[in-house]
């Protein structure tokens, strides 16, 4: 049965879908600064996240490079890759401020089933900065 | 870009042979069955018909065969009507087998029974999905009532030995359903022949139209009703009888009874070219049994990707699958089916079901084998895994 092509989702939004599609800042990073693994307990997603710090001129640290893993569905591969454009080269004091309703603002909402996704993303660059600051 | 549709197994275009045949019972013929007018029983004429078609289809009588609105309507009353039936006529029976691999409808059912106070088995499959009778056998106690056992799998396609058990149900005296749902009119299927006291099919999954089902039931077995009021359906199925559904359902029997064999040969051999090419990809495997499976199933899986993501990818690509993957159900749970096969939950993880249907082409099966390697390929770079260190 062949039918005309029709893209849009009901699920998820186009800025999802797009990014879904073209994600940024992927892959893994020799020698980051900082490493957040984290699984999912709900359904089973992994993400991994790395920075690089450096600082400012204001000698205030920022995330200089982020690079995102995950195995996982549409909402954390988006989410990955949203965050990761979120913080870098942003301060670690403001990649701390960064809210899980900030990635689901800036991808244009995401399925209340999905929320979950965006709540990773956040724990894993928490993971990332706290592994940066024990070394 | 023209698209490409490959979930049959979760439902099949109108045939319009189908469509036209349910036409004139839209706007002319639209009496009501219960009317006793011309128009009425212009409508119950009809009815009866297609009563006869579905017999033929499964060597029963007419009489033995209700109509329902699906699949999961019929699940729902054979288990529940011969549950509830059999402890008030005070047997004493409280128990009924089902298998770890049934549809949610079947499960469901039997989890609410579970709940009125009956006792439930599962009976465990292989890691191809397969129900052993023997196990079966040793299951049945004196106060089994019943053993429901999907005929063919609906996500692995894996085909159960339905005679055999059938024979086991019959020599311990207990009542034999099976859902055919994905068999029907892919299959044959003789109620008698395979010992079946009680049987789900479903219009949607043969080309016909939503909204109708049936539930085969072998004459002297009594259920107790679920639906209450008008008497249709010999009193077991109160509701005005979905006339344009039902003779939309017969009409895709008829259908797919005269061209099952054909039909079938031509899956068959589109869907193990299918598999054969898709397992070149690295780290993929077949979920399901090789042999004993369904004509046009394929279930796969790919180690390091997630099933969503894959069938997203491959919607972009005008490709429509399914995936068993958490992360696609309402629950985020993985499918019960392929856990049960012993599959761990990040292996379900990675799953894509393709399943062919009537309008299949082989140039559609080859577009698929062309474009998947690249977007698991590039799932995997996003993945953690599957990278050397």
């Amino acid at each position: 049965m062949a039918k005309k092509l029709n893209t849009c989702s009901s699920l998820y939004t186009p800025k999802v879908m797009a990014t879904f599609k073209n994600p940024h800042n992927f892959g893994r990073m020799k020698n980051p600064d900082g490493v957040g693994k984290i699984g999912n307990p709900v359904c089973g997603d992994v993400m991994h996240l790395y920075i690089k710090v450096a600082k400012n001129k204001k000698r205030e640290e920022i995330i200089k490079n982020i690079k995102f893993e995950t195995f996982g569905c549409v909402a954390a591969i988006s989410t990955s890759s949203m965050i990761t454009d979120l913080v870098k080269g942003k301060t670690i004091k403001e990649a701390m401020r960064l809210k899980k309703d900030d990635i689901i603002k800036s991808l244009g909402g995401l399925p209340k089933l999905k929320y979950h996704c965006s709540v990773l993303a956040v724990d894993a660059l928490h993971k990332a900065i706290e592994d940066y600051r024990k070394k | 870009m023209k698209k490409i549709y490959l979930d049959y197994a979760a439902t099949t275009p109108v045939d319009p042979r189908v469509a036209k045949a349910m036409l004139p019972f839209l706007s002319q013929k639209f009496g009501n069955t219960m009317s006793l007018h011309s128009f009425g029983q212009e409508a119950k004429l009809a009815l009866e018909d297609s009563r006869q078609v579905m017999a033929d289809m499964i060597n029963a009588k007419p009489n033995e065969i209700v109509f329902t609105s699906s699949a999961t309507e019929s699940n729902n009353q054979a288990l529940k009507g011969l549950a509830l039936s059999e402890r008030s006529e005070s047997k004493g029976k409280n128990h009924i087998i089902i298998s770890s691999i049934e549809h949610h409808c079947v499960l469901e059912s039997a989890e609410w029974l579970k709940s009125q106070g009956f006792k439930i088995t599962k009976i465990p499959v292989d890691k191809y999905g397969m129900v052993n009778p023997k196990d079966i056998g040793k299951g049945i106690r004196p106060e089994t009532i019943l053993v429901s056992i999907i005929h063919a799998s609906n996500e692995i396609g894996t085909i159960q030995p339905i005679a055999e058990i059938g024979k086991i149900c019959k020599q311990k005296k207990v009542y034999f359903h099976t859902d055919v749902s994905q068999t029907f009119g892919k299959i044959l299927i003789d109620v008698k022949k395979m010992n079946i006291d009680l049987l789900t099919a479903s219009s949607h999954k043969i080309y016909g139209p939503k909204g109708a089902g049936l539930l085969y039931i072998r004459e002297g077995i009594r259920l107790v009703s679920l639906l209450h009021g008008g008497g249709q359906e010999n009193g077991l199925r109160s509701s005005t009888v979905n006339v344009p559904a039902i003779v939309g359902f017969a009409k895709s029997a008829e259908i797919c009874k005269k061209e099952m064999l054909k039909e079938g040969k031509r899956l068959t051999k589109l869907r193990n070219k299918l598999i054969k090419n898709v397992l070149k990809i690295k780290n993929s495997h077949l979920n399901g049994d090789p042999i004993k499976r369904l004509p046009n199933n394929a279930n796969f899986r790919f180690d390091f990707v997630e099933g969503e993501s894959l069938v997203m990818r491959l919607d972009a690509e005008g490709i429509a699958c399914s995936t068993g993957s958490a992360c696609s159900s309402m629950t985020l749970e993985p499918s019960h089916v392929l856990l049960a096969t012993g599959l761990r939950p990040e292996q379900a993880h990675g799953s894509l079901r393709v399943s062919l249907g009537r309008w299949t082409t082989e140039k559609e099966i080859d577009q698929l084998i062309k474009v998947l390697p690249e977007i698991i390929r590039q799932l995997r770079q996003i993945s953690p895994y599957g990278k050397k260190a």
